[in-house]
């Protein structure tokens, strides 16, 4: 048995040299010869018919190689954008996106034509030339508003602005409801989240018409499922269609999905024979790449007056956009999650996909599950608060304290000990003396909060036995492990960091389970060349899936290297003994052979009969279950009640995770989820008008993401109580810090605000919109 | 984000300036540190056909003081205010605003001369220019900071005008500045300054109006013997915000009261 | 139309002819070959594309070429000397300071630029310092200590590296 020196340990990443000293290879870094540039004309208008477009003095412009609209395009892109399935199968309606409009745009930010020219500067001044006649059709903005009869339309294929409408019934709700002494309801939203990965959306084509080759450089969470669909709309079979991400520089969900874009440059390369580049700014960026969250929750809940939760009832109005995002419904999840680590009698939820005249939503960082966590931990203190409980007592007294457990709809919490994660933060914070110092504070004026967020996330996406019915696709991971001659190591995964360290974490996994020097094992994501088939990474599901996978490989490449030894030892395969990548004979550790030795006696001559040779080995994994990562934070405010401003005067995170890998890779994954979740609850909002649906937030300047200062000292401890569901013990750390905390600064606030009878905070909690709160309820 | 086309000249002398400036009509706009006018023409809000950069202008970078006054060369930078030792002694309240204007990077190229220039009312100097009456001084008269600052973006510049040195008068009382905003290194939801000026109080408002505002009637309660409280509720007057993406209108009155009276009380008590 | 520029970029002199509306960074990236300088927000808030202009910090995507002619350039391929990484680079490395490494050439050229101006920076000091630069992967909490670290060791009192060296024998570690 192998002795542990690598999991667990903390690693400097290898990532980071490249990086630090200017030598990424990010999208925009990809330049070939005779290389051209495309740029993106889109529409000003939220919602117009295009009457005519006429491109006769773009073309005249310096420099351009092509203009193209709709037609052209129809001519290469055999189909529409792809929707999966996620947790509603049966939509309503699924009207088809093409890449780019023809005769009718749906939000602003919609592709309409696109220029290629010899340079960026040339496609952009050229692009200034394309005129569009446009006729203002009424924008649909407001989700309730949408969905009644008789609304004007998002676009004219609708039979009306539902996208999908499905129950999740989770037991005998009424009963729960008759049994309750305290009944309250709340609306709670969920603004709108731009993702803003630092580096927009980009690809380079490279159509080569004489065999019907291509190869797309793109920046993508998911090379393989640009490859499968880009690929199946241009004709251009998997063997011959190459999609490579070098270094991604942030996705968080923003790039899971084939995108407009990246069918037109390739589409445009074929059409021009050349390679195109484009290379999205920033105000595109906030118009035409997917947002996140775009929802409104409506919350009953029913408990008795010892704090006992009994049943939760609400209603998800999701904001769709104009078009489903490729995985839009999967933000449905939050039904299936809004118990979170309760115990409920019951629970009811019903989702209801609308569409507006904006840009799609797709999954954010989280993606469902901090909206359930946000709902579960408000309505929480909601109970608490009428009933004059503790908050931490009624999170305590409903917590389920036995694993497995299986929720309202059927999903089976893996492993948790939540109680435990929440004494620990309490502690850490020393919650005594923060309560006793809020009270000194309010008899002089000054406002301080307490906000806890108890959560539980489901990740590790996922067993195929679930998403396969759910999602339409069964979401294994793959892996090849390849062992040289001379014994370095290479691993091929199917899934793709975009900043999580892969290469070193997956390393260490290989290096441990091999018995082999860290150094020699090199991993390789992101090219569909030179990797197997994969769905990528997202949901957190890179390690609890993906690195299982490399797992499997690895107990191949371990088996008949055994094989090997006995071989070469002359001994029987069950007599051997592996011990930190040593094969010795039982009795005879003195006599050792590094799997290098064996390795390269895989490739040489004399191998047992029916041996084939050399040592690698490719796996599937498919999980036996979902993940479910949990933990309690814990946020102490203050807020100034004359100009509304937040300061977070205290951050706590106890998180647990299962088995951890590398524990700065752990720590850094929080640091960044935390951070979003706290822009989410102060600063973050994606605003358009309400009348003409133009986007208000369309730079850096406005769409507000904090800086350092606004950023508190993150105070971090864990519990590991492993997963049962697969052999390292892992569950997943990518999303957990965003899922817990928006809510517990929200919670805070509110909790801050209480002696002005406020019970409710929405995000993001603007001064202006504090101060207005504070102002109403002392008037 | 590509900027529109244009010419470029990069004049020796602030006559040579004049005569491109006649040269290239009124399309054409003076560049100095660039760091507002470059983010507006990416975003192709502002199409010179040329630009005049003065960077190499000799003389325009310098700071002196004399006669109760301190002059300050239009290319005197943002982090030359920081740094500068007289001004710390002399304007105290400007090297105070500098510190909060923009970041490291932008205060490393961004002018005084720009600032005033573009007349932006959320430019922290132009606040401190009229609170303080100081002169604005160009290739072609000396405006008075009161006369200067016309409308949205609009100063009292003639297309051919360059401004080279803004003069403000020695001001060594109490005084505060206040810089409320949401990010650190964002403009200023609501900015106030106060200077204590012999035995009355300069108030200026920053961002509040479309053009840079004097608190006139909090002045005048002020110098009328209000508590900061009753003066600063007079600053509804001299103050007309709008709603924006980042707060109300309503609330910006409110706020301008609440730190009007903040920075009042930072000024007598750092005092 | 074009004008003819000359400038130092990391030590060595280039000439080039640019059109006017050339922006530094595309003439670093693009004429110049240096891709380590980044550009994310198009309207300098996010510092991505922070470079030293004669050893200050500045933003290039908010410069014109012509602007920087007769300057000098360094970029962050001009920070480390003799293959020896810069205090503030092996600072960045050791505290696990980036993740995803897009923002990351800008943070370090301003908190590099930082440090000179102020070796010795307190928290505060480091956040206005850097308030220019935003990254949406770190939280910033190890940015904050990045620099922290830099300042230590570029004073001599650095204590030791938290994070192991690539390739050393790495025991587990209970954190």
């Amino acid at each position: 048995m192998a002795v542990t020196t690598m999991i667990g340990a903390r690693i400097q990443r290898r990532e980071d040299p490249k990086l630090i000293t200017g030598h990424g290879n990010f999208i925009d870094d990809v330049n070939l010869v005779n290389m051209a540039h495309m740029s993106v004309v889109r529409s000003p208008h939220a919602h117009a018919r295009i009457r005519s477009i006429d491109i006769s003095a773009a073309l005249a412009s310096k420099g351009v190689v092509a203009v193209l609209t709709a037609a052209d395009f129809k001519a290469v892109i055999g189909g529409p954008l792809p929707v999966t399935n996620a947790f509603v199968p049966d939509k309503r309606q699924v009207p088809e996106q093409f890449p780019i409009a023809a005769d009718e745009v749906a939000y602003a930010g919609e592709p309409v034509a696109v220029v290629v020219a010899e340079d960026r500067y040339l496609a952009d001044d050229a692009a200034q030339l394309v005129m569009v006649d446009y006729e203002p059709l009424p924008a649909v903005m407001d989700i309730e508003k949408a969905m009644e009869p008789g609304s004007p339309l998002v676009k004219s294929d609708r039979s009306d602005n539902i996208g999908w409408d499905a129950a999740f019934p989770g037991g005998d709700i009424d009963a729960a409801f008759a049994e309750a002494d305290v009944v309250l309801k709340q609306r709670i939203g969920q603004q709108r989240v731009f993702p803003t990965a630092m580096e927009t959306r980009g690809c380079v084509a490279d159509y080569i018409p004489y065999d019907n080759r291509c190869t797309l450089w793109t920046s993508t969470q998911v090379p393989h499922f640009i490859r499968l669909f880009v690929g199946g709309a241009l004709g251009v079979p998997e063997s011959q269609f190459r999609v490579v991400s070098h270094d991604v520089g942030g996705g968080f969900g923003a790039k899971l999905r084939p995108y407009p874009e990246e069918y037109l440059a390739t589409a445009a390369s074929k059409l021009t024979e050349r390679p195109v580049k484009w290379i999205e700014d920033r105000t595109e960026s906030l118009q035409a790449t997917t947002q996140g969250r775009g929802q409104i929750f409506d919350v009953e809940v029913a408990a008795k007056r010892d704090g006992t939760l009994l049943g939760l009832k609400f209603t998800q109005l999701l904001d769709i956009g104009a078009y489903h995002g490729v995985f839009s419904a999967f933000q449905v999840v939050a039904c299936l999650l809004g118990g979170g680590c309760y115990t409920w009698k019951a629970i009811n939820a019903r989702s209801i996909g609308v569409f507006t005249n904006r840009m799609s939503t797709d999954p954010y960082r989280g993606a469902g599950r901090p909206e359930a966590t946000h709902l579960v931990e408000r309505i929480v203190d909601l109970v608490a608060l009428e009933l004059g409980m503790d908050p931490a007592e009624v999170r305590r007294k409903n917590f389920i304290t036995s694993f497995p457990h299986t929720n309202n709809f059927g999903l089976v919490y893996d492993s948790g000990e939540y109680a435990k994660s929440l004494d620990r933060a309490m502690a850490n914070i020393d919650y005594p003396a923060l309560r006793k110092r809020q009270e000194e504070l309010r008899a002089k004026g000054r406002y301080t909060g307490i906000g806890f967020s108890t959560y539980v996330e489901i990740c590790g996406l996922g067993p195929s036995s679930a998403t396969a019915p759910a999602a339409g696709i069964a979401l294994v991971e793959s892996s090849m492990v390849r062992v040289h001659p001379a014994g370095s190591v290479t691993v091929s995964v199917g899934t793709h960091a975009h900043g999580q360290g892969h290469e070193t974490t997956f390393a260490q996994i290989v290096a441990d389970t091999l018995g082999v020097p860290y150094d020699s094992v090199e991993i390789r994501h992101g090219d569909t060349g030179d990797t197997p088939f994969g769905y990528g990474t997202y949901g957190s599901r890179s390690l609890a899936v993906g690195g299982m996978a490399i797992m499997a490989s690895c107990h191949k490449v371990v088996e008949k290297a055994k094989k090997l030894a006995a071989h070469a030892f002359e001994a029987s395969e069950e007599d051997i003994v592996v011990d930190q990548g040593r094969y010795s004979v039982r009795g005879n550790p003195g006599e050792a052979k590094a799997l290098a030795e064996l390795a390269f006696a895989s490739y040489g001559a004399g191998l047992p009969e029916g041996m084939e040779h050399g040592l690698e080995a490719v796996s599937y994994f498919d999980p036996p279950n979902f993940v479910w990562p949990f933990g309690c934070h814990i946020c102490a405010v203050e807020v100034d009640p004359e100009t509304g401003a937040v300061s977070i005067d205290r951050y706590v995170a106890v998180d647990d995770c299962g088995n951890v890998i590398n524990p700065m890779v752990v720590d850094g994954q929080l640091h960044g989820g935390i951070a979003q979740g706290i822009s989410q609850a102060l600063f973050e909002e994606v605003q358009y008008d309400d009348e003409t649906g133009q986007m208000l937030t369309g730079t850096m300047l406005d769409y507000l993401i904090p800086t350092m200062a606004e950023m508190p000292h993150f105070e971090l401890d864990r519990t590991v109580t492993p997963s049962p569901t697969n052999e390292l013990g892992v569950k997943g750390i990518g999303e957990a810090g965003t899922i817990a905390s928006s809510i517990a600064v929200i919670n805070a606030i509110t909790d801050a605000l209480t002696p002005f009878g406020i019970k409710h905070v929405e995000m993001p909690a603007r001064p202006d919109r504090l101060w207005s709160m504070i102002k109403e309820a002392r008037a | 984000m590509i900027t529109a086309p244009f010419e470029y000249a990069r004049p020796g002398s602030v006559d040579e300036t004049q005569s491109l400036l006649n040269k290239y009509g009124s399309d054409a706009k003076v560049i100095a540190g660039g760091q507002s006018l470059i983010p507006l023409m990416r975003l192709r809000l502002s199409q010179p056909t040329a630009l005049i950069d003065i960077q190499g202008i000799p003389g325009l970078n310098e700071v002196r003081r004399d006669n109760g006054s301190v002059e300050i060369g239009a290319l005197v930078r943002h982090v030359d205010i920081q740094r500068n030792a007289m001004l710390r002694e002399s304007l105290p309240i400007l090297v105070e605003m500098s510190n909060d204007v923009g970041d490291n990077q932008v205060r490393n190229l961004g002018t005084i001369g720009g600032v005033i220039a573009h007349g932006d009312a959320a430019g922290d100097y132009n606040a401190a220019a009229l609170m303080l009456d100081a002169e604005i001084i160009t290739n072609k008269r000396r405006h008075q900071a009161r006369d200067f600052y016309r409308d949205i973006f609009t100063t009292a510049l003639e297309h051919d005008e360059v401004v080279t040195a803004v003069r403000f008068p020695v001001s060594t009382g109490r005084f505060a500045y206040t810089k409320f905003r949401r990010r650190l290194y964002d403009w200023a939801i609501a900015g106030v300054a106060v200077q204590e000026t012999g035995s009355s109080w300069r108030v200026g408002y920053v961002n509040l109006a479309t053009t840079p505002r004097r608190g006139s009637a909090v002045e005048a309660a002020l110098a009328g013997g209000a508590s900061a409280a009753d003066a600063a509720a007079q600053s509804g007057s001299d103050i007309d915000p709008t709603s924006d993406v980042r707060a109300t209108a309503e609330y910006k009155r409110h706020l301008t009261q609440v730190l009007t009276v903040r920075t009042l009380q930072k000024a007598t008590m750092a005092a | 139309m074009t004008q003819s520029v000359a400038m130092t970029i990391n030590g060595r002199r280039r000439e080039d002819h640019v059109e006017p509306r050339l922006l530094l960074v595309h003439y670093l990236r693009e004429v110049a070959g240096l891709t380590g300088t980044h550009i994310a927000c198009d309207t300098s808030q996010c510092g991505a594309c922070t470079v030293l202009i004669d050893g200050e910090a500045v933003k290039s995507c908010s410069v014109f070429t012509v602007q920087a002619n007769g300057r000098q350039v360094t970029t962050i391929e001009g920070l480390a000397e003799d293959g020896v990484l810069h205090p503030v680079q092996q600072a960045f490395w050791n505290e696990h300071g980036l993740q995803c490494g897009f923002c990351t050439p800008g943070f370090i050229m301003a908190a590099a630029y930082l440090l000179k101006q102020n070796p010795s920076p307190t928290d505060e000091e480091i956040e206005r310092g850097l308030e220019g630069n935003l990254c949406r992967c770190t939280g910033y909490e190890n940015i904050r200590k990045a620099v922290r670290s830099a300042s230590q060791a570029m004073n001599g009192t650095a204590a030791e590296p938290s994070a192991q060296l690539v390739g050393s024998a790495a025991a587990p570690v209970e954190d």
